[in-house]
Protein backbone atom coordinates (compact mmCIF):
# COMPACT_ATOMS: atom_id res chain seq x y z
CA UNK A 1 0.00 0.00 0.00
CA UNK A 2 1.23 3.50 -0.79
CA UNK A 3 2.67 5.88 1.77
CA UNK A 4 -0.36 8.14 1.24
CA UNK A 5 -2.76 5.41 2.38
CA UNK A 6 -0.78 4.80 5.55
CA UNK A 7 -0.91 8.47 6.50
CA UNK A 8 -4.63 8.60 5.68
CA UNK A 9 -5.35 5.67 7.99
CA UNK A 10 -3.08 7.10 10.68
CA UNK A 11 -4.92 10.42 10.40
CA UNK A 12 -8.33 8.72 10.63
CA UNK A 13 -7.25 6.67 13.65
CA UNK A 14 -5.86 9.77 15.36
CA UNK A 15 -9.03 11.76 14.63
CA UNK A 16 -11.25 9.04 16.14
CA UNK A 17 -8.91 8.53 19.08
CA UNK A 18 -9.04 12.24 19.91
CA UNK A 19 -12.85 12.30 19.71
CA UNK A 20 -13.11 9.24 21.95
CA UNK A 21 -10.60 10.68 24.41
CA UNK A 22 -13.18 13.30 25.42
CA UNK A 23 -15.59 10.51 26.41
CA UNK A 24 -13.12 8.24 28.16
CA UNK A 25 -10.75 10.43 30.12
CA UNK A 26 -11.97 11.49 33.59
CA UNK A 27 -13.34 15.03 33.43
CA UNK A 28 -10.77 16.41 35.85
CA UNK A 29 -7.86 15.74 33.52
CA UNK A 30 -9.23 17.42 30.42
CA UNK A 31 -11.29 20.01 32.26
CA UNK A 32 -8.21 22.12 32.59
CA UNK A 33 -9.05 25.61 31.37
CA UNK A 34 -5.60 26.08 29.84
CA UNK A 35 -6.00 22.93 27.72
CA UNK A 36 -9.47 23.96 26.55
CA UNK A 37 -8.16 27.37 25.62
CA UNK A 38 -5.16 25.95 23.77
CA UNK A 39 -7.49 23.65 21.79
CA UNK A 40 -9.50 26.68 20.69
CA UNK A 41 -6.61 28.99 19.82
CA UNK A 42 -4.94 26.07 18.00
CA UNK A 43 -8.02 25.78 15.80
CA UNK A 44 -7.93 29.50 14.93
CA UNK A 45 -4.18 29.50 14.26
CA UNK A 46 -4.32 26.42 12.04
CA UNK A 47 -7.23 27.68 9.94
CA UNK A 48 -5.57 31.11 9.53
CA UNK A 49 -2.33 29.42 8.51
CA UNK A 50 -4.08 27.07 6.06
CA UNK A 51 -5.86 30.06 4.51
CA UNK A 52 -2.57 31.90 3.95
CA UNK A 53 -0.62 28.84 2.77
CA UNK A 54 -3.27 28.13 0.16
CA UNK A 55 -3.26 31.80 -0.88
CA UNK A 56 0.44 32.63 -1.23
CA UNK A 57 2.60 29.49 -0.95
CA UNK A 58 4.10 28.20 -4.15
CA UNK A 59 6.38 25.42 -2.98
CA UNK A 60 8.81 27.20 -0.66
CA UNK A 61 8.29 30.61 -2.29
CA UNK A 62 5.73 33.31 -1.57
CA UNK A 63 3.79 34.23 -4.72
CA UNK A 64 0.97 36.73 -5.22
CA UNK A 65 -1.31 35.50 -7.97
CA UNK A 66 -4.96 34.81 -8.84
CA UNK A 67 -5.49 33.15 -5.45
CA UNK A 68 -5.25 36.57 -3.81
CA UNK A 69 -8.35 37.61 -5.79
CA UNK A 70 -10.09 34.53 -4.37
CA UNK A 71 -9.18 35.54 -0.81
CA UNK A 72 -10.54 39.08 -1.24
CA UNK A 73 -13.71 37.90 -3.00
CA UNK A 74 -14.36 35.25 -0.34
CA UNK A 75 -13.87 37.87 2.38
CA UNK A 76 -16.45 40.13 0.76
CA UNK A 77 -18.89 37.21 0.40
CA UNK A 78 -18.46 36.36 4.10
CA UNK A 79 -19.02 39.99 5.10
CA UNK A 80 -22.28 39.81 3.14
CA UNK A 81 -23.16 36.69 5.17
CA UNK A 82 -23.16 34.34 2.20
CA UNK A 83 -23.48 30.62 3.05
CA UNK A 84 -20.34 28.46 2.94
CA UNK A 85 -20.93 26.89 -0.44
CA UNK A 86 -21.55 30.29 -2.06
CA UNK A 87 -18.31 31.59 -0.54
CA UNK A 88 -16.41 28.66 -2.07
CA UNK A 89 -17.95 29.18 -5.51
CA UNK A 90 -17.22 32.93 -5.33
CA UNK A 91 -13.59 32.14 -4.47
CA UNK A 92 -13.27 29.76 -7.41
CA UNK A 93 -14.93 32.25 -9.76
CA UNK A 94 -12.64 35.09 -8.67
CA UNK A 95 -9.49 33.01 -9.20
CA UNK A 96 -10.70 31.72 -12.57
CA UNK A 97 -11.64 35.25 -13.68
CA UNK A 98 -8.32 36.75 -12.56
CA UNK A 99 -6.48 34.02 -14.43
CA UNK A 100 -8.65 34.50 -17.51
CA UNK A 101 -7.78 38.20 -17.43
CA UNK A 102 -4.13 37.21 -17.47
CA UNK A 103 -3.13 37.66 -13.82
CA UNK A 104 -1.38 34.77 -12.08
CA UNK B 1 -63.79 4.69 22.84
CA UNK B 2 -61.74 4.11 25.91
CA UNK B 3 -59.02 2.34 23.92
CA UNK B 4 -58.96 5.10 21.33
CA UNK B 5 -58.50 7.69 24.07
CA UNK B 6 -55.64 5.80 25.65
CA UNK B 7 -54.05 5.34 22.25
CA UNK B 8 -54.23 9.09 21.79
CA UNK B 9 -52.60 9.58 25.17
CA UNK B 10 -49.83 7.21 24.15
CA UNK B 11 -49.29 9.14 20.93
CA UNK B 12 -48.95 12.30 22.96
CA UNK B 13 -46.20 10.72 25.01
CA UNK B 14 -44.15 10.00 21.88
CA UNK B 15 -42.19 13.12 20.94
CA UNK B 16 -43.35 14.69 17.68
CA UNK B 17 -41.23 13.88 14.63
CA UNK B 18 -40.09 17.47 14.29
CA UNK B 19 -39.12 19.17 17.53
CA UNK B 20 -37.11 22.44 17.47
CA UNK B 21 -33.88 20.48 18.00
CA UNK B 22 -34.57 17.98 15.20
CA UNK B 23 -35.48 20.83 12.84
CA UNK B 24 -32.27 22.69 13.60
CA UNK B 25 -30.26 19.48 13.39
CA UNK B 26 -31.78 18.56 10.03
CA UNK B 27 -31.22 21.97 8.46
CA UNK B 28 -27.63 22.05 9.70
CA UNK B 29 -27.13 18.56 8.27
CA UNK B 30 -28.31 19.71 4.83
CA UNK B 31 -26.23 22.93 4.83
CA UNK B 32 -23.09 21.19 6.06
CA UNK B 33 -23.55 18.04 3.99
CA UNK B 34 -23.75 20.14 0.82
CA UNK B 35 -20.36 21.66 1.29
CA UNK B 36 -18.75 18.25 1.11
CA UNK B 37 -19.11 18.87 -2.64
CA UNK B 38 -16.27 21.38 -2.36
CA UNK B 39 -14.24 19.00 -0.19
CA UNK B 40 -14.64 16.13 -2.67
CA UNK B 41 -13.75 18.27 -5.69
CA UNK B 42 -10.72 19.81 -3.95
CA UNK B 43 -9.55 16.41 -2.71
CA UNK B 44 -9.37 15.06 -6.24
CA UNK B 45 -7.75 18.30 -7.46
CA UNK B 46 -5.12 17.89 -4.72
CA UNK B 47 -4.15 14.55 -6.26
CA UNK B 48 -5.91 12.03 -4.00
CA UNK B 49 -7.92 9.32 -5.71
CA UNK B 50 -11.66 8.79 -5.23
CA UNK B 51 -11.16 6.06 -2.60
CA UNK B 52 -8.76 8.17 -0.56
CA UNK B 53 -11.12 11.17 -0.65
CA UNK B 54 -13.99 8.90 0.45
CA UNK B 55 -11.94 7.19 3.17
CA UNK B 56 -11.27 10.54 4.84
CA UNK B 57 -15.00 11.38 4.91
CA UNK B 58 -16.04 7.94 6.18
CA UNK B 59 -13.33 7.50 8.80
CA UNK B 60 -11.78 10.85 9.71
CA UNK B 61 -15.13 12.69 9.47
CA UNK B 62 -14.17 16.09 10.77
CA UNK B 63 -14.40 18.62 7.96
CA UNK B 64 -11.68 21.04 9.04
CA UNK B 65 -9.12 18.24 9.37
CA UNK B 66 -10.10 16.77 6.01
CA UNK B 67 -9.68 20.16 4.32
CA UNK B 68 -6.35 20.54 6.16
CA UNK B 69 -5.13 17.15 4.93
CA UNK B 70 -5.89 17.85 1.28
CA UNK B 71 -4.79 21.50 1.62
CA UNK B 72 -1.29 20.45 2.69
CA UNK B 73 -1.07 17.84 -0.10
CA UNK B 74 -2.28 20.40 -2.67
CA UNK B 75 0.51 22.75 -1.58
CA UNK B 76 3.16 20.10 -2.18
CA UNK B 77 3.49 19.08 1.46
CA UNK B 78 4.32 15.51 2.52
CA UNK B 79 1.59 13.10 3.70
CA UNK B 80 3.26 13.26 7.12
CA UNK B 81 2.81 17.03 7.30
CA UNK B 82 -0.81 16.59 6.13
CA UNK B 83 -1.32 14.11 8.96
CA UNK B 84 0.17 16.59 11.46
CA UNK B 85 -2.04 19.49 10.39
CA UNK B 86 -5.20 17.34 10.25
CA UNK B 87 -4.56 15.79 13.67
CA UNK B 88 -3.85 19.09 15.42
CA UNK B 89 -6.98 20.61 13.90
CA UNK B 90 -8.97 17.72 15.37
CA UNK B 91 -7.83 18.37 18.95
CA UNK B 92 -10.88 20.56 19.65
CA UNK B 93 -13.09 17.49 19.17
CA UNK B 94 -11.79 16.11 22.49
CA UNK B 95 -13.25 19.19 24.19
CA UNK B 96 -16.54 18.66 22.35
CA UNK B 97 -16.49 15.01 23.46
CA UNK B 98 -16.31 16.10 27.09
CA UNK B 99 -19.24 18.47 26.62
CA UNK B 100 -21.40 15.83 24.92
CA UNK B 101 -20.48 13.27 27.56
CA UNK B 102 -21.67 15.68 30.25
CA UNK B 103 -24.93 16.40 28.38
CA UNK B 104 -25.91 12.97 27.05
CA UNK B 105 -24.06 10.46 29.25
CA UNK B 106 -23.91 7.87 26.43
CA UNK B 107 -22.98 4.31 27.44
CA UNK B 108 -21.34 1.32 25.78
CA UNK B 109 -21.72 1.12 22.02
CA UNK B 110 -23.58 4.41 21.88
CA UNK B 111 -20.50 6.09 23.28
CA UNK B 112 -18.34 4.70 20.46
CA UNK B 113 -20.88 5.86 17.89
CA UNK B 114 -21.31 9.27 19.54
CA UNK B 115 -17.54 9.81 19.40
CA UNK B 116 -17.46 9.42 15.61
CA UNK B 117 -20.18 12.05 15.06
CA UNK B 118 -18.75 14.50 17.62
CA UNK B 119 -18.00 17.54 15.45
CA UNK B 120 -18.58 21.32 15.43
CA UNK B 121 -22.13 21.00 14.07
CA UNK B 122 -23.51 18.26 16.33
CA UNK B 123 -21.97 19.87 19.42
CA UNK B 124 -23.36 23.29 18.51
CA UNK B 125 -26.84 21.84 17.90
CA UNK B 126 -26.86 20.07 21.27
CA UNK B 127 -25.35 23.01 23.15
CA UNK B 128 -27.99 25.33 21.70
CA UNK B 129 -30.75 23.40 23.52
CA UNK B 130 -31.48 23.54 27.25
CA UNK B 131 -33.84 20.53 27.63
CA UNK B 132 -31.77 17.31 27.97
CA UNK B 133 -34.13 15.34 25.68
CA UNK B 134 -33.80 18.05 23.05
CA UNK B 135 -30.01 18.12 23.45
CA UNK B 136 -29.98 14.39 22.76
CA UNK B 137 -32.22 14.66 19.70
CA UNK B 138 -30.27 17.63 18.35
CA UNK B 139 -26.92 15.88 18.74
CA UNK B 140 -27.98 12.66 17.01
CA UNK B 141 -30.00 14.26 14.20
CA UNK B 142 -27.19 16.72 13.37
CA UNK B 143 -24.41 14.16 13.88
CA UNK B 144 -25.90 11.29 11.88
CA UNK B 145 -27.52 13.65 9.37
CA UNK B 146 -24.23 15.39 8.60
CA UNK B 147 -22.43 12.02 8.46
CA UNK B 148 -24.79 10.56 5.86
CA UNK B 149 -25.03 13.69 3.68
CA UNK B 150 -21.34 14.54 4.05
CA UNK B 151 -20.37 11.14 2.65
CA UNK B 152 -22.92 11.25 -0.19
CA UNK B 153 -21.82 14.73 -1.30
CA UNK B 154 -18.15 13.81 -0.95
CA UNK B 155 -18.63 11.25 -3.72
CA UNK B 156 -20.60 13.77 -5.80
CA UNK B 157 -17.86 16.37 -5.36
CA UNK B 158 -15.05 13.94 -6.17
CA UNK B 159 -16.81 12.86 -9.38
CA UNK B 160 -17.39 16.52 -10.25
CA UNK B 161 -13.71 17.31 -9.60
CA UNK B 162 -12.71 14.43 -11.86
CA UNK B 163 -14.99 15.69 -14.63
CA UNK B 164 -13.73 19.29 -14.38
CA UNK B 165 -10.23 18.38 -15.54
CA UNK B 166 -7.67 21.17 -15.09
CA UNK B 167 -8.34 22.41 -11.53
CA UNK B 168 -6.63 25.78 -12.06
CA UNK B 169 -8.75 26.76 -15.07
CA UNK B 170 -11.83 26.44 -12.85
CA UNK B 171 -10.19 28.35 -10.02
CA UNK B 172 -10.27 25.35 -7.68
CA UNK B 173 -7.13 26.63 -5.94
CA UNK B 174 -9.14 29.78 -5.21
CA UNK B 175 -11.98 27.60 -3.93
CA UNK B 176 -9.58 26.09 -1.37
CA UNK B 177 -8.59 29.56 -0.16
CA UNK B 178 -12.26 30.51 0.19
CA UNK B 179 -13.07 27.25 1.99
CA UNK B 180 -10.42 27.82 4.66
CA UNK B 181 -11.46 31.44 5.14
CA UNK B 182 -15.06 30.23 5.42
CA UNK B 183 -14.06 27.73 8.13
CA UNK B 184 -12.08 30.39 10.03
CA UNK B 185 -14.61 33.22 9.77
CA UNK B 186 -17.31 32.07 12.24
CA UNK B 187 -14.63 31.64 14.93
CA UNK B 188 -13.51 35.29 14.73
CA UNK B 189 -16.06 36.50 17.25
CA UNK B 190 -13.93 39.03 19.16
CA UNK B 191 -10.62 40.93 19.05
CA UNK B 192 -8.47 38.10 20.44
CA UNK B 193 -9.19 35.47 17.79
CA UNK B 194 -8.58 38.11 15.10
CA UNK B 195 -5.21 38.88 16.69
CA UNK B 196 -4.34 35.17 16.87
CA UNK B 197 -5.32 34.68 13.22
CA UNK B 198 -3.23 37.68 12.14
CA UNK B 199 -0.13 36.63 14.06
CA UNK B 200 -0.40 33.04 12.83
CA UNK B 201 -0.86 34.22 9.24
CA UNK B 202 2.30 36.35 9.55
CA UNK B 203 4.26 33.48 11.14
CA UNK B 204 3.15 31.30 8.23
CA UNK B 205 4.35 33.76 5.56
CA UNK B 206 7.71 34.12 7.32
CA UNK B 207 8.11 30.34 7.59
CA UNK B 208 7.21 29.48 3.98
CA UNK B 209 10.69 30.15 2.49
CA UNK B 210 12.50 28.59 5.45
CA UNK B 211 10.94 25.14 5.94
CA UNK B 212 9.52 22.37 3.68
CA UNK B 213 5.93 22.76 2.34
CA UNK B 214 3.30 21.90 4.95
CA UNK B 215 5.56 22.68 7.90
CA UNK B 216 4.65 26.42 8.09
CA UNK B 217 1.18 25.30 9.21
CA UNK B 218 2.71 23.38 12.11
CA UNK B 219 4.81 26.44 13.05
CA UNK B 220 1.61 28.50 13.22
CA UNK B 221 0.00 25.74 15.32
CA UNK B 222 2.84 26.01 17.82
CA UNK B 223 2.43 29.80 18.02
CA UNK B 224 -1.34 29.45 18.53
CA UNK B 225 -1.00 26.69 21.11
CA UNK B 226 1.52 28.65 23.18
CA UNK B 227 -0.68 31.76 22.92
CA UNK B 228 -3.69 29.82 24.17
CA UNK B 229 -1.92 27.96 26.95
CA UNK B 230 -0.12 30.94 28.44
CA UNK B 231 -2.58 33.71 27.54
CA UNK B 232 -5.42 34.73 29.81
CA UNK B 233 -8.45 35.20 27.55
CA UNK B 234 -11.75 33.26 27.81
CA UNK B 235 -11.53 29.46 27.62
CA UNK B 236 -13.87 29.01 24.68
CA UNK B 237 -12.06 31.17 22.11
CA UNK B 238 -12.21 29.47 18.71
CA UNK B 239 -14.53 26.69 19.89
CA UNK B 240 -18.17 26.31 18.89
CA UNK B 241 -18.30 28.51 15.81
CA UNK B 242 -21.70 29.72 14.61
CA UNK B 243 -22.74 26.94 12.26
CA UNK B 244 -25.08 27.36 9.31
CA UNK B 245 -27.95 28.04 9.28
CA UNK B 246 -27.01 30.60 11.85
CA UNK B 247 -29.97 30.40 14.25
CA UNK B 248 -28.76 27.44 16.31
CA UNK B 249 -29.49 29.01 19.67
CA UNK B 250 -33.02 28.87 20.94
CA UNK B 251 -32.96 32.53 21.95
CA UNK B 252 -31.99 33.71 18.46
CA UNK B 253 -34.92 32.10 16.70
Amino acid sequence: MSEMWWWIFAGCAAAYGIKLLGYLVPEKILENEKMTRAAGTLTIGLLASLTIVNTVASGTAVAFDARLAALVAAGVALLLRAPFLVVVVVGAGAAALARYLGWG
Amino acid sequence: MHTAASAMAKLDAVPPLMTPATKIGASIAVATGLYAISYGALGVAAGLNLWQVMALSLLMFTGGSQFAFIGVIAGGGSPGAAFGAATLLGVRNAVYGMQIKAMLRPRGLKKLLAAQVTIDESTATAAGQSDPAEQKRGFWVAGIGVYVLWNIFTVAGALLGDALGDPKAWGLDGAAVAAFLGLLWPRLKSAEPIAIATVCALATVLAIPLVPPGVPILVAALVAGVWGYFGRGPATEGLEPDVEPRATREDSE
